[in-house]
């Protein structure tokens, strides 16, 4: 039941911002922001009350999710509203409210016309997403995917800077494009598994393990996979982000980067190929490239710009491809490591959209070259700055080093060259990374400038919270291997045969005393 | 005490945390208090454990201690935890009692700066990574190690951050090093598919039992850690980093560019020793590449005016002759070199800033002189480093050390008469340059005015390293002399001993020959440069000399190889070709839509012929079929 009121309270929190923009700007800033603390607080405490992804009910084949809710909703074709949370869409769903009431706290000042209408998209969009995570019916999944695009759509055309509208409708005909690809391959599910069993349901529990030919099964994945991929997104369906990340609200670079992409790994991870294994590992190795080359790619692109939110719009790309290459080598190391990346690139890129957002407050401008010199203002940001491009740029101790690190590994189990050439782009996101720094607080300024302010309170709170999450992932991060164990055994253990290559033979395993969860 | 050792990194991370959340709100000497504080505190527990670890050395000879699991994921569980043995006690015995000097000098260098928190703070951390570096248990903490003082040395470098030369210094600093790092990260993929873990006693011990002597996997792995240590060692190919380093200040250059992070690259092969006795190949590689690389900075040295970037060739030399002494299976004395040179080029750099600063920042030797009376705690500490360097005969640490890693580069069953005659050039050159560099500094005619001299905050920590720098060397003779191997019976607990081959020649007609090299080249340089004559004025405009200039054109090469091409196609690119194919499927659709809207004409005429000729087509398709 919790599950629903996480979706009703950001409904109803959003319709009153709404009204509540009619009396009063100040209020609805509030209602919005208790609306995401609420939620905020409820997940967390959840989450401590099941700590370890547990197996509190056993409903279902696996003991990997922890509660559901499930009632009728059009019983003629199947369709049900059934949500269930397993580790991974509860560490998402954390993920989600923090993120929220971020880009709640961000958009305090920035937003200064129809403030209630803001809110109210921003809170749907925030339902939007949280149904995204929690749903298991594949008409309820598409439906909340639909519900996170539209008031997004708003957001950018309405709140967005320069060249918003064509921003706007690129990010909406390229999600919606492959949203309809995504609707055809579910339908397409749902008659193949109502003619094979006589049950025609969108159920995500009964449609698993369809009996598919190898030919359809790839077909309908692809569909799956590219609205998936647009999403992410993957090289080449990426052109999208850098226009909507860089025209964006600052909220809105901030949910599209830190929950909006998550929304396509996540689909990967859920649906793309649990519902399709053996088609998902035929393009496992063209998956990895394609996300290898996007590390890459995204690297190179991001050191080009010199708009500083389309620069970390392609850091983005890049980070992306990292998710891909993990999702795809199918082991415990590697997807772990992906439910790690989502989260900390989550916090670090929205730490930096936050940063962008600040600067252009302050100097009215995104333009690089008109930065420089900034640091004898403004140390404290920069010292922010340089933790997050730290953190991008994958150093030790902070989360991100930690998701990519293990990424990595265990793709190289799987291949090595296409590991070892993503490797290769730790070093082109240090080249970014460093250069983020450089042009906004090092050198002489640009151009004369009055003296800016430093970070305001507001904003150091916001910051100061995500350079400790940060840090707390980098240091510390067992809570979230633990919450998301049971969803990334119970992925990996339809590969598990993939997973037996190891070279050490087995009688020298307890010589050698090593550790026994070896398979 | 030996369970305080976590508060040995500890303490400099305190100081960090505070600078970094106080340092605004504290006075000069606050921050000096807690940042030079934090490190001697540092030094002084170091020394306390240290003792006790050789007075009352644990069983196992080791002392290790978990703090806690990093994190565990199925089998690969890493922990933050500390293990301290002979090799990370030097290590760490030089880290800190060397960062307190620095730091302690630091008080007053930095003093007419700003940025005095920001200063400490970096420094703080520095140490703390530095520690952590040595102290790893396993290879993932030691990586943390590793970028932490990657990321110090960038802050470091860029410090002076104003001008744009010094922040593409910083940059090239991080980004060269971090090429070696994933060449590195790659080679600890490996060793966790070899050995389920990143543990470094476990990886050692289960060498043996897993791998066969020369088998390929064994020197790809030793090639991938090379590779990382010859990026933080500043030893080709990637060397081109360390000489612009320089741009830091003087405190900066003498503790990281100088007497630790750059040998990091030797206490990582130093500690992963088993690896590279199991591939003979790559542990050759390590020899060449610590000869080539001796050689070609030596006379890279000898031709810079920047005293600073001397110095700085010349760390690049001196470590080029740990990684011989490494490459021949001279382990021991690769780190007792590794100690001397940390105290006597320290030294140099904290008498070369002393000099810098005395001297209205000016850093080119050409345009000192002359200062041999008018700054005599500097010269005589300064000369007895710069003997230190020429490894002077008896009276100098450094002769101890190199003298071990000369005759071993030739009587180890490792060593040949190839690697052992580049040694004695470099040594030639070695002496050469550190005499062309005294003479210009401190003899002849001043040429620049004194505009403040040092106070004593910055003299003791000179005195002090001078007093190590002329005595360190005594740990240690050569077995011919007398039975007197401290250093080595020390180390050589975890590292395994040198093998000389069968039929060598007495070590004493060795040693009088490496002698008579040190000293010819200390008479070749006063000859060339007491009173320099035509001949070296002209060579100085030579094409030759202004190659080893510019460091042998490796930057020029890395430029036009690597540099240029990436940043041509990231400019061209901009906008993303792929955005093309959106961009020309949108274009497609608007030439459509103009050609369709055409026919919407709204003429009557137009659209009953429109009827007619459909009619007229549908109906023959239907005759037709």
């Amino acid at each position: 039941m919790i599950l629903v009121w996480f979706i009703v309270i950001l409904l109803v929190g959003g319709l009153l911002a709404l009204l509540a923009g009619l009396v009063n700007r100040n209020l609805c800033r509030w209602i919005a922001l208790a609306t995401v603390l609420a939620n905020f607080v409820l997940v967390v405490a959840f989450w401590i009350s099941n700590p370890t992804g547990g197996s509190t009910i056993n409903n279902f084949d696996t003991n990997s999710w922890i509660t559901a809710y499930r009632s009728d909703w059009i019983p003629p074709f199947g369709i049900s509203f059934h949500l269930a949370l397993d580790g991974l869409s509860l560490l998402l769903l954390m993920l989600t409210f923090f993120l929220g009431a971020v880009s709640v706290l961000c958009s305090w000042e920035e937003i200064k016309e129809r403030i209630g209408f803001y809110y109210f998209n921003l809170l749907w969009i925030l339902a939007g997403i949280t149904g995204v995570f929690v749903a298991m019916d594949l008409f309820l999944f598409y439906f909340f995917w639909e519900l996170m695009l539209i008031p997004m759509y708003f957001l950018i055309g309405i709140w967005g800077s320069g060249n918003r509208v064509y921003a706007a409708i690129k990010f909406f005909i390229f999600t919606q494009a492959s949203g309809l690809l995504m609707l055809l391959a579910i339908l397409g599910l749902y008659f193949v598994h109502g003619q094979n069993t006589g049950n025609y349901t969108f159920g995500y529990f009964a449609l698993l393990g369809t009996d598919l030919s190898a030919n359809v099964a790839l077909w309908l994945m692809l569909g799956f996979m590219i609205a998936f991929a647009v999403k992410l997104p993957v090289f080449p369906f990426h052109t999208w982000l850098p226009d909507a990340h860089g025209e964006a609200p600052t909220a809105g670079s901030l949910i599209l980067a830190g929950l909006l992409l998550k929304t396509g790994a996540y689909g990967m991870m859920r649906f793309a190929v649990p519902l399709f294994p053996e088609a998902a590992a035929s393009i496992a190795e063209w998956a990895m490239l394609l996300g290898v080359i996007g590390i890459i790619y995204g690297a190179i692109q991001a050191y080009s710009q010199t708009d500083l939110k389309r620069l970390v719009a392609y850091t983005s790309v890049s980070h992306m491809g990292f998710v891909i290459l993990g999702v795809f080598a199918f082991n415990e190391l590697a997807v772990q490591g992906v439910v790690m990346q989502l989260l900390t690139h989550g916090i670090s890129t929205g730490a930096l959209f936050l940063i962008a957002g600040m600067l252009k407050e302050r100097l009215h401008t995104r333009d690089l070259d008109q930065m420089g010199g900034l640091w004898g203002q403004m140390p404290a940001m920069g010292g922010v700055t340089v933790l997050f491009a730290m953190a991008s740029l994958g150093l030790p101790g902070l989360g991100n080093f930690i998701a990519e690190f293990l990424i990595l590994m265990g793709s190289f189990d799987v291949n090595v060259w296409i590991t070892v050439a993503g490797t290769l782009g730790l070093i082109f996101s240090a080249i970014y990374s460093l250069r983020i720094v450089q042009k906004i607080f090092l050198e002489q300024p640009a151009r004369e400038r009055a003296q800016t302010r430093d970070l305001s309170i507001r904003e150091g709170i916001a910051l100061a919270v995500l350079s400790l999450s940060v840090a707390w992932l980098g240091v510390y991060p067992q809570a979230v291997i633990d919450a998301a164990k049971p969803m990334v055994d119970q992925f990996t253990s339809v590969f598990a045969s993939a997973d037996d290559r190891d070279r050490i033979p087995s009688e020298t395993v307890s010589e050698l005393k090593i550790h026994p969860l070896k398979k | 005490m030996q369970n305080l050792l976590w508060s040995i990194p500890a303490l400099p991370l305190t100081g960090f945390l505070l600078l970094v959340f106080f340092g605004r709100k504290l006075t000069k000497s606050g921050i000096a208090f807690i940042g030079a504080g934090s490190v001697c505190l540092a030094a002084v527990l170091a020394l306390i454990i240290g003792f006790s670890f050789l007075a009352d050395p644990p069983a196992s000879g080791r002392f290790a201690q978990m703090l806690w699991t990093w994190f565990e994921v199925g089998r690969f569980a890493p922990a933050v935890s500390f293990y301290l043995d002979p090799l990370s006690l030097v290590f760490v015995f030089v880290i800190t009692f060397i960062g307190a000097l620095i730091h302690i000098y630091s008080i007053e260098f930095m003093k007419p700066d700003g940025d005095y928190a920001r200063f400490f703070a970096s420094m703080n951390l520095f140490v703390t990574s530095m520690l952590i570096l040595v102290l790893a248990d396993n290879l993932l903490l030691l990586y943390l190690g590793w970028e932490g003082v990657g990321l110090c040395s960038y802050l470091l470098i860029g410090f002076w951050y104003e001008s744009p030369a010094n922040g593409y210094a910083a940059r090239k600093a991080f980004i060269i090093t971090r090429i070696g790092d994933t060449a590195m990260a790659i080679g600890l993929f490996i060793l966790f598919y070899e050995f389920g873990t990143l543990n470094i006693q476990e990886i050692l011990t289960n060498i043996p039992l897993v791998w066969v002597e020369g088998m390929t996997i064994a020197t790809i792995v030793a090639l991938l850690l090379l590779a990382g240590g010859v990026g933080k060692s500043a030893q080709l190919p990637l060397q081109t980093w360390l000489p612009d380093a320089m741009a830091g200040p003087s405190p900066v250059s003498a503790l990281i560019h100088a007497a630790t992070m750059v040998t990091a690259g030797v206490y990582l092969i130093a500690r992963m020793h088993t690896v590279f006795g199991f591939s003979p190949m790559a542990q050759s590689v390590v020899a060449v590449i610590g000869a080539a690389t001796l050689f070609i900075a030596g006379f890279s040295a000898l031709a810079q005016h920047d005293i600073k970037r001397v110095l700085a060739y010349s760390t690049i030399s001196q470590i080029g002759y740990m990684f011989l002494a490494l490459g021949v299976g001279a382990w021991a004395s690769a780190i007792f070199h590794f100690m001397t040179h940390a105290f006597f080029k320290a030294l140099l750099f904290l008498a070369a800033g002393a000099i810098i600063e005395a001297l209205h920042h000016e850093h080119s030797m050409l345009k000192m002189g002359g200062l041999k009376n008018r700054l005599p705690v500097i010269f005589w500490t300064f000369l007895i480093g710069s003997a230190s360097l020429a490894a002077l005969p008896l009276i100098s640490a450094g002769f101890y050390s190199k003298d071990q890693i000369l005759w071993y580069s030739w009587a180890s069953v490792k060593g040949n008469g190839l690697l052992c005659g580049v040694a004695l050039a470099g040594a030639f050159i070695t002496a050469l340059y550190t005499t062309r560099m005294m003479l210009l500094t401190f003899w002849g005619e001043a040429k620049t005015e004194i505009s403040h001299y040092p106070g004593k905050l910055m003299t003791v920590p000179l005195i002090v390293l001078a007093v190590f720098a002329l005595l360190a060397g005594f740990a240690e003779l050569p077995h011919n002399w007398a039975h007197l191997a401290l250093f080595s019976d020390l180390v050589n607990r975890v590292l395994p001993e040198t093998i000389l081959q069968d039929q060598l020649v007495s070590e004493w007609v060795f040693q009088l020959v490496t002698v008579l090299i040190t000293l010819l080249g200390v008479f070749t340089g006063y000859l060339m440069y007491y009173k320099p004559r035509n001949a070296v004025l002209n060579f100085k405009d030579s094409w030759l000399n202004r190659f080893w200039f510019s460091g042998w054109g490796f930057d020029k090469l890395y430029d036009l190889l690597l540099v240029r091409p990436i940043v041509h196609v990231a400019r061209i690119n901009k906008n993303d070709i792929t955005d093309w194919i959106y961009r020309g499927i949108a274009v497609l659709n608007v030439k459509l839509y103009r050609v369709f809207s055409l026919t919407q004409s709204g003429s009557l005429r137009w659209y009953a012929m429109g009827l007619l000729i459909g009619s007229i087509v549908i109906l023959t398709i239907q005759l037709m079929i």
